[in-house]
């Protein structure tokens, strides 16, 4: 299994954004996505995880395997810690595994309404979803916004652990380091040309 | 070459305007004729009197209130199989025309009730219709105008015309179910060409061909002032890049 | 899909206010109509049905703009559209959710409310029938108007606007039952139109719904 990306053009708001945007991840291998703001990291990722449409270019990896996370982690306030990560397992067709709990630090507050979560403790709740969904691709769009260094350090061994350890892939955007051994990937020189073909505008140009 | 290529914006620009002000003065043209024949030089119907006349606003707005709709649904169905931005444009441009038709047929309906059944409004199944009909062209233009984004504008706009037209039929049918012909208004109608001589039937047709250009016409104006907004939109998001 | 239909009665029960919300709605405005058209007893008995059937309409477009309004605003919608439940599913337990919170309990407080409005006694049968049969149509049409609009902010007035039109059919086959049933004619026709409205808005509807859904997450 690997994550090939060819010749990828994304768009943003009906304007490209990156353009011929190419690169593997191994089995095992995690990647990390550099850039300014507003290079496309979003995009990129969402782009890559399904949600928006590729203008141009191929993106392959097994389609049952793909997930994505963003900073908006879906937590219910009124269902508890363990309510929602066993809904997440449910809609992914997989029993609860409660020892993302420990991994994630979640052990003393499984049984807590995710209301009462601190901002910090509730991206925990939004990582540890990852944990229990068993899938293989990770596209992950700033993980740890808001997360102490305990809490980052805590992520990123989830992440080489129990993760990229039994053969998982990560693409990850993110601005701090998180001690993983992993490559990077500076989306500057993919910076779509102002005159790029493509997107909604085009064809009234 | 292919009936497509007039879907590329610039194509339908270049090809559009010489053709419009001819469409535009055979439409006013006929619509004038149309009507001041039909309201001046027909004999006055002798169970009617000369009420009955107003047949000749009323029979072609009717008649292009539901076929502007229908004429989105086409240009919707177009935009979502084959993606052509004038198509979506052109869906987007007919519906205030659409909506302008609905009232024309709705008031001037309402000015022929007023003296045939002496009230101003009946719930009559075809009135209501157009009533229903009215309330389906305002939800369409206004998602149009609630969505920023074009193409997603486009998109959602076109699976509502589909959704709607379902529903819209099916409303025509409850409305006939729900006021079986509680009076006579079909046989007022005169769309049904047996039912009236040649002397009211020929200037109602050169109207309802005036109606049909006056449409088209518009239409193609309107769908020129949308690909030029769009035009503006592209230019300055390029600006903005560069 | 059961999960998320599952989930989203929890946190209905949880909030609260889901189903009294509507409900309440639904007692006021059958209580104002009185007030309106004045208390004679003949009118209203012979309006009651026409009256149940609007307000309980009403009261079900409420709370529509609350089906994936939140979902989309905390990403849960981004992470289900990415999951393996297809979206045509997320729309269908979204309906049954809606009806189950709103349609089912307005269907239920329905010959309560027809007492106070003098509706005449064989009809009750009728009312409770027509809106069992014909409510599923309501949340079903209403989840495709709130997909249309999940992107668009303070879309509530605008998802009325595109939602009451579809309302039609229903309201009109709906309301047809319980009068013919009042005065005690034959109830056939209509009852089989509005089954097969609510059976094809539920073949149909979540398809268009997702789709919707799809373009608005884009």
């Amino acid at each position: 299994m690997e994550l090939r990306v060819t010749d990828l053009k994304c768009l943003r708001g009906g304007i490209p954004v990156l353009d011929g945007v190419s690169f593997a991840v191994p089995a095992g291998q995690a990647l990390i996505l550099r850039g300014p703001n507003g290079i496309g990291k979003t995009t990129l990722l969402r782009t890559l995880a399904g949600l928006q449409p590729a203008e141009a270019g191929e993106i392959a990896y097994p389609a049952e395997e793909g997930a994505y996370a963003s900073h908006e982690d879906g937590i219910k306030a009124a269902l508890s810690v363990r309510e929602n990560l066993a809904f997440w397992a449910s809609v992914y067709g997989r029993a609860m595994d409660e020892s993302v709990l420990r991994a994630f630090d979640l052990v003393d507050l499984a049984e807590r309404p995710a209301a009462t979560l601190s901002s910090g403790q509730k991206r925990r709740l939004g990582l540890a979803r990852l944990g229990v969904i068993g899938r293989k691709v990770l596209f992950l769009d700033e993980p740890t916004i808001s997360l102490d260094r305990f809490s980052v350090r805590l992520f990123a061994d989830f992440l080489r652990d129990q993760h990229l350890a039994k053969g998982g892939i990560a693409v990850i955007a993110t601005h701090i380091d998180l001690g993983l051994e992993a490559p990077e990937l500076d989306l500057q020189p993919f910076r779509a040309a102002p005159e790029a073909t493509g997107g909604s505008h085009e064809a009234f140009l | 070459m292919s009936i497509w290529e007039y879907a590329n914006p610039k194509k339908f620009m270049t090809t559009t305007a010489p053709v419009l002000p001819w469409v535009f003065a055979i439409a006013i043209a006929a619509t004038v004729i149309g009507l001041v024949w039909g309201f001046f030089f027909t004999p006055e119907a002798e169970n009617f009197g000369s009420t009955v006349k107003i047949i000749y606003l009323h029979v072609p707005s009717a008649l292009m209130a539901i076929n502007a709709w229908l004429m989105m649904l086409v240009a919707s169905l177009i935009w979502l199989v084959r993606r052509h931005h004038v198509s979506a444009l052109a869906a987007k441009a007919a519906a205030p025309v659409g909506i302008a038709m609905t009232l024309i047929a709705l008031i001037t309906g309402a000015i022929w009730g007023q003296p045939t059944w002496g009230t101003w409004w009946v719930w009559d199944p075809r009135l209501t219709s157009f009533l229903i009909l009215f309330l389906f062209y305002l939800g369409y233009v206004a998602l149009w105008s609630a969505i920023e984004d074009p193409d997603t504008a486009a998109d959602l706009t076109s699976v509502l015309c589909m959704v709607g037209s379902v529903f819209a039929l099916l409303s025509r049918y409850a409305v006939n179910f729900w006021n079986q012909g509680l009076h006579q208004g079909a046989s007022l109608s005169m769309d049904k060409a047996e039912n009236v001589s040649n002397v009211y039937y020929i200037p109602l047709l050169i109207s309802m061909g005036g109606f049909v250009l006056l449409f088209i016409a518009l239409v193609i104006l309107r769908t020129r002032t949308e690909i030029r907004l769009r035009r503006i939109g592209a230019l300055q998001a390029r600006a903005r890049r560069s | 899909m059961i999960a998320l239909l599952m989930r989203d009665l929890r946190l209905a029960v949880r909030a609260g206010g889901g189903f009294g919300l509507g409900l309440a709605f639904f007692l006021i405005v059958v209580v104002l109509v009185p007030f309106g058209v004045g208390p004679n007893s003949d009118l209203l008995g012979k309006i009651a049905p026409g009256i149940l059937w609007v307000a309980a309409l009403l009261a079900a477009l409420l709370s529509l703009d609350r089906i994936f309004a939140l979902d989309y605003e905390d990403g849960s919608l981004a992470l289900l559209a990415t999951s393996p439940l297809p979206m045509e599913g997320a729309a269908l337990s979204k309906a049954v959710a809606h009806w189950l919170t709103t349609g089912l309990p307005l269907t239920l407080a329905a010959p309560a409310l027809g007492a106070l409005l003098n509706l005449p006694g064989p009809a009750y049968s009728f009312l409770f029938v027509s809106l069992i049969i014909g409510t599923p149509a309501l949340s079903v049409i209403g989840t495709f108007g709130a997909a249309l609009t999940i992107g668009i902010r303070r879309g509530g007035l605008l998802l009325s606007l595109l939602v009451l039109p579809l309302y039609v059919p229903t309201l009109i086959f709906g309301a047809e039952v319980v009068r013919r049933g009042a005065e005690g004619l034959a109830t056939a026709t209509p009852l089989i139109m509005l089954a097969g409205i609510t059976a094809g808005a539920i073949a149909l509807l979540p398809f268009a719904a997702a789709v919707a859904l799809r373009i608005n997450l884009r």
